[in-house]
């Protein structure tokens, strides 16, 4: 079970006026219990879903309020909650921190398997199951988006995390690697919580939350919630002022 | 007509190349081992005929190694280019000995240094670090830490020469081809950026991160954005 408390998260900004750094609300106040086996966190850019994701393994903590997991305090048992909770990021290249995937995945392996030979051997299988077997000994840095991807969710999952929070992993992916890695999670045994932009990855949750504003709006079914989410954004003013004037092309002096 | 694309970086360093030659069953602390007394030596050694016997045993231990030479050709070009404008310098300021000395030298480290990484896996390299870091605990540095620190370099090279790529490339999309701000900037600020993220990756990963209460460490909660 993943309980957030009363939970709010603040943030300095700088003024831009010159003045003294602002402090600002991210997030909050939130509270939840979540024990379904998928959620989805759906919202826009800049709405509070990363902070609220990064809240569910101890990477950025409340300012306000506690959350748990299992019972574990992320404030004061962030290494047991983390060994508890994977995580995965948009951008597969920051997380990827070894020269090949056998050694990233054996990376993530040394704190559970102290032999070399076992760990080696265990990274290759978590490689085959995912079919990257043929790639464990090439250099990172020439695999596909999709395979960096998949080898991150690898990284993390080879140490069988009991919940994987992942924030928007398919957004810089093709098709092809969006539908592959969303296969992948859909027959994960454990619970997952994903970020997302794609509205039928969230279509398929058990439960989906809508965040607006640094609040989270709506908790429900995924029809609702999706609904809901399309109501926000067709109220939302065009971040862009299109004027005449922007679309017409300036004149050189 | 530029013939086919080439990766961003095709460099040996930090590419494991397997195999069973004798230098790959080496233990990785006597590989690190001759490789930290050959610098050394050639550092502490001078003159031009030792260094070129250094870099001909580099070369033949590459050669014992088989690891092939088009893995390296790519990478060694590079360090010749450079090697070379070393030498030609030296050679105007100080004579053609100090030039040979020197770019001689550079070319064997980069070979040895190559042969080790491409001979061991960055695994067992962790391990062997973490286990000579150990006495580091004393003054405070966790070894598996400092261990790390050394395998995120060999990942780490390659990235950063994808990120001053990409920021040549933005500079030339944008007319700026003979800026050197509109590069430097750009692609200064991607490290710091990607820096910031890899460190969060690591931490979520639960990767040599403390043990203590990190909100007592942080000195509040509030985050700094």
């Amino acid at each position: 079970m993943i309980e957030l408390d009363d939970v709010v998260v603040t943030a300095y900004r700088p003024d831009p006026a010159g003045g003294p750094d602002q402090v600002v609300r991210l997030l909050g106040s939130v509270s939840l219990r979540l024990d379904e086996r998928r959620v989805a966190v759906v919202g826009a850019n800049g709405s509070g879903k990363s902070t609220l994701a990064r809240l569910l393994n101890g990477l950025v903590l409340p300012s306000a309020g506690a959350v748990r997991v299992d019972g574990l305090d992320t404030a004061t048992d962030g290494p047991a909650v983390r060994r508890r909770v994977g995580f995965v990021f948009t951008d597969p290249d920051a997380q990827l921190v070894m020269p090949t995937p056998l050694e990233d995945v054996a990376l993530s392996l040394r704190r559970v398997e102290p032999d070399p030979d076992a760990r080696e051997a265990l990274a290759r299988s978590a490689l085959a199951r995912v079919g990257l077997a043929d790639h464990a000994e090439l250099p990172v840095h020439v695999l596909s988006g999709g395979q960096k991807q998949l080898l991150a969710l690898t990284s993390v999952l080879a140490v069988e995390p009991d919940v994987l929070v992942c924030d928007e992993p398919t957004t810089l992916l093709d098709l092809r690697w969006r539908r592959t890695v969303d296969a992948l999670l859909d027959r994960l045994p454990q619970r997952v919580v994903v970020v997302t932009h794609d509205l039928d990855a969230a279509a398929r949750a058990d439960r989906v939350l809508v965040v607006h504003d640094g609040t989270v709006v709506h908790d429900g079914d995924p029809g609702g919630a999706i609904a809901r989410y399309r109501e926000l954004m067709a109220d939302e003013t065009s971040p862009l002022p299109m004027t005449d004037a922007c679309a017409r092309r300036p004149t050189r002096p | 007509m530029s013939g086919p694309l080439r990766p961003r970086w095709a460099g040996p360093l930090g590419l494991h190349h397997p195999g069973t030659s004798v230098v790959h069953r080496a233990s990785p602390g006597l590989k690190l081992g001759v490789l930290a007394a050959a610098g050394l030596a050639l550092a502490l050694v001078r003159g031009p005929f030792p260094a070129l016997v250094a870099l001909a045993l580099a070369v033949a231990v590459q050669g014992v190694a088989r690891v092939p030479w088009h893995r390296t050709a790519r990478a060694a070009t590079g360090v010749l280019a450079l090697a070379l404008l070393l030498g030609a310098y030296q050679w105007w300021a100080r004579g053609w000995a100090v030039a040979v000395e020197t770019a001689a030298d550079l070319v064997a480290l980069v070979v040895l240094a190559s042969v080790v990484t491409a001979t061991t896996r960055a695994d067992a390299l962790l391990d062997t670090v973490a286990r000579a870091a150990r006495p580091l605990r004393h003054v405070g540095l966790p070894p598996e830490t400092v261990a790390l620190v050394c395998g995120l370099v060999l990942r780490t090279v390659p990235v950063l020469v994808q990120d001053a790529a990409e920021a040549r490339d933005a500079a030339r999309a944008r007319g700026l081809d003979r800026s050197v701000r509109a590069t430097v900037v750009p692609a200064a600020v991607r490290m710091v950026g990607h820096a910031r993220v890899t460190g969060d990756a690591l931490a979520a990963r639960g990767v040599g991160e403390p043990t203590e209460d990190r909100r007592a460490d942080a000195g509040g909660s509030t985050v700094r954005a």
